[in-house]
């Protein structure tokens, strides 16, 4: 088998929809910037996004930015900007790339949209620390950089029940940001707005999750790279009817593809799980080294990841603290193996790739022997690929695609 | 066609082998790879071929290696993780894990009892246990390659090389030669952290073989593994062909589908 060979990419019709409303959030952003009426609140991507939205707040994600460096290649040409002002090249390369492209004053989004100048400049920064230490020391930076207030919510880590102690705990916490919040945004916090923006969200993220469930559905409808990018709007537009509308077009493609039995990936032979975080700038090679091998990536820890069940807004504020705690990426190794043991029996994978991913060690869940336990546990092999989110540095092309491609002529001889 | 060609072109060295019908081998050729591979292809297997006796119009070809896709006259390429097993299966015919330490890159792979792969590990992006370490130290001390193993064999003792990286290890070096260490001991030294690298990537319980260029051109390293093993080690009788022997193998079996 040979992943040299020609492949047949299967556009995602709904593309043209996302593009635009993306377009029109970052304008929407750049103009809330502009109207010294309107604030602008950075969040982190798993934050309490909800409570800023109903505090009226124009909600940017600079993990969403980050990304966008990634998959345009840029994050090797700034990460070197951050490292030599004393940022490590070995934590965040989302954290080190972002705060070198600010350094340099360029962002892809004013390539991308014209008449943007800049990433929005925002009037408070509010972090969950419920992914890593990184995302407010990212923020930090800014704050300090601004002299704009930081505030957030930090979340225990590792855990594996959600005690009611820890719920209240950040459900203080969230309480304690209201005034605060109220003070810059100018408006008085209402639980009915809270309510609404949550229902929103959850409908969104819902949706989202119909979406990826109809992969497992054989041969399955998107890719894991296609995910990673329509994941964008259940990031930075949960909590709008616009991403609602948006996940009921993409449902209603993925369900006529399965009408159709139409794959994502042409006559599927394999089917795996992608644990940790996408190589960002390296998506299409990605997409296309499988398709050549006739496997489709399909399942991932990363996309499910904004999937919030537990929001309900009869108890914001407590539902609130559950969605944000209960996510993979908090929890302990028991908790994650019998996560993804559920998965791979769901979606009847034949495999798991884990990236380890070298700066962002929350993120790499191969580090403490889960593949080997998975692997017994579930009885299917699996591969641990090195490389990186954004730093492209850490990555070698040759031995990941030998590593890939063994891994397939590994499942073919079983 | 009575003959299976197997061409492994790997970051160091290219390697053709020939077999017949019965799996012997009748051919086989090893070249520098350089940078063209398909000139490198085209060398080492014509070699092969004058030693067996036939051309590529009598073959099958199978190839193999980082510059597998760089072979036109191939039938179809390999990983070399695949051809690695295939080919060590044939020569030790049980379960075995077998270890290939090359110029680039080492593997570890794990064959059970019928001859399938159960699992394989290759190493970090870093030159830690690969001929390229041996190499990078070699040339540092201006030792050519071929006196490393009589050298190591001379050593009275083991100079302790603890750091990961190359360079690191480079500048160990360093502090050795002025602490007094001789280059005999700093040649086992830098064995014994080849070895090191390469039992810390995979649990190795069961029977092992051993592979590649550096086991080929060392057989002091393999008799200092089954000290630290405290285990017989499997040599095959071409250690460097193993993965080029393995694509023969599987370019015959294409011929019995």
């Amino acid at each position: 088998m040979s992943a040299d060979k020609k492949v047949t990419f299967k556009k995602i019709k709904a593309t043209g929809q996302m593009r635009k409303i993306m377009a029109d959030y970052f304008y929407d952003l750049d103009g809330a910037v502009k109207d010294e009426t309107q604030k602008v609140a950075w969040c982190t991507s798993v934050g309490p996004a909800e409570l800023l939205l109903s505090l009226g707040f124009k909600v940017y994600y600079p993990e969403n930015h980050a990304a966008m460096l990634g998959a345009t290649r840029q994050a090797t040409n700034y990460i070197p900007v951050a490292n030599a002002i004393g940022y490590s090249p070995d934590i965040c390369s989302y954290l080190t790339s972002d705060i070198g492209a600010y350094l340099k004053k360029e962002t892809p989004l004013s390539r991308a949209y014209e008449g943007i100048e800049g990433i929005p400049k925002p009037d408070v920064l509010v972090f969950n620390t419920n992914q890593c230490r990184d995302v407010q020391d990212w923020l930090a930076w800014y704050s300090r950089e601004w002299n704009i207030p930081l505030m957030g919510v930090s979340t225990f880590r590792n855990i594996g029940e959600i005690s009611d102690e820890v719920l209240a705990g950040i459900v203080q916490q969230l309480k304690d940001l209201v005034p605060k919040l109220e003070k810059i945004s100018g408006n008085k916090f209402d639980i009915d707005k809270f309510r609404e923006t949550m229902a929103a969200s959850k409908e969104c993220t819902e949706l989202w999750e119909k979406v990826l469930e109809t992969n497992m559905a054989s041969p399955a409808p998107m890719s894991f790279f296609d995910a990673t990018i329509h994941m964008g709007p259940a990031v930075v537009l949960r909590g709008s009817q616009t991403a609602i509308d948006y996940y009921e077009l993409l449902l209603k493609e993925m369900e006529e593809r399965l009408a159709d039995g139409v794959g994502a990936v042409e006559d599927e032979k394999f089917r795996l799980y992608w644990e940790g975080m996408p190589i960002w700038g390296k998506l299409r090679d990605m997409s296309e080294l499988f398709i050549g091998l006739n496997t489709a990536v399909i399942a991932s820890t990363y996309c499910n990841s904004w999937i919030f069940k537990a929001f309900d807004p009869a108890d914001p504020f407590l539902s609130t603290a559950r969605a944000y705690t209960e996510i993979f990426i908090v929890r302990d190794e028991e908790y994650k193996e019998k996560y993804i043991e559920d998965v791979v029996r769901n979606f009847k994978l034949d495999g798991i790739l884990f990236h380890d991913s070298k700066t962002c060690p929350t993120n790499s869940n191969n580090r403490y022997g889960m593949p080997e336990r998975l692997e017994k546990r579930l009885n299917i092999p699996s591969l641990t690929i090195n490389g990186d989110l954004n730093d492209l540095r850490c990555y070698s092309e040759e031995q990941a695609k030998t590593q890939i491609e063994a891994f397939i002529e590994q499942l073919e001889a079983m | 066609m009575e003959f299976f060609a197997g061409i492994d072109i790997g970051a160091s060295t290219t390697k053709a082998v020939i077999i017949n019908t019965k799996g012997e081998v009748i051919g086989y050729s090893v070249t520098d790879s350089g940078a063209d591979f398909e000139l490198a292809a085209n060398q080492t297997f014509g070699q092969a071929c004058e030693q067996a006796g036939c051309a590529l119009d009598d073959c099958i070809v199978a190839s193999t290696g980082y510059g597998r896709n760089n072979v036109p006259f191939a039938s179809f390429a390999k990983t070399e993780i695949s051809c690695h097993a295939e080919g060590s299966f044939h020569n030790f015919p049980r379960a075995h894990i077998l270890i290939d330490i090359g110029g680039q890159d080492s593997k570890i792979i794990k064959i059970d009892n019928d001859g399938k792969r159960i699992n394989f590990r290759m190493n970090r992006k870093c030159a830690a246990g690969t001929g390229a370490f041996l190499e990078e130290i070699a040339n540092r001390l201006k030792i050519r390659l071929d006196e490393l193993n009589g050298l190591a064999e001379k050593a009275q003792d083991n100079v302790q090389i603890s750091s990961y990286c190359t360079v690191f290890a480079a500048t160990e070096i360093l502090s050795r030669i002025r602490e007094g260490s001789g280059v005999p001991e700093i040649i086992k030294g830098i064995f014994t952290s080849v070895i090191k690298r390469v039992l810390e990537m995979d649990s190795m319980e069961g029977d092992l073989a051993v592979s590649g260029g550096v086991v080929a051109h060392n057989p002091f390293l393999v008799k200092m593994f089954e000290e630290k093993t405290g285990k017989k080690i499997f040599v095959p009788p071409l250690p460097q062909l193993t993965g080029a022997l393995g694509a023969a193998l599987y370019a015959r079996k294409a011929k019995e589908v």
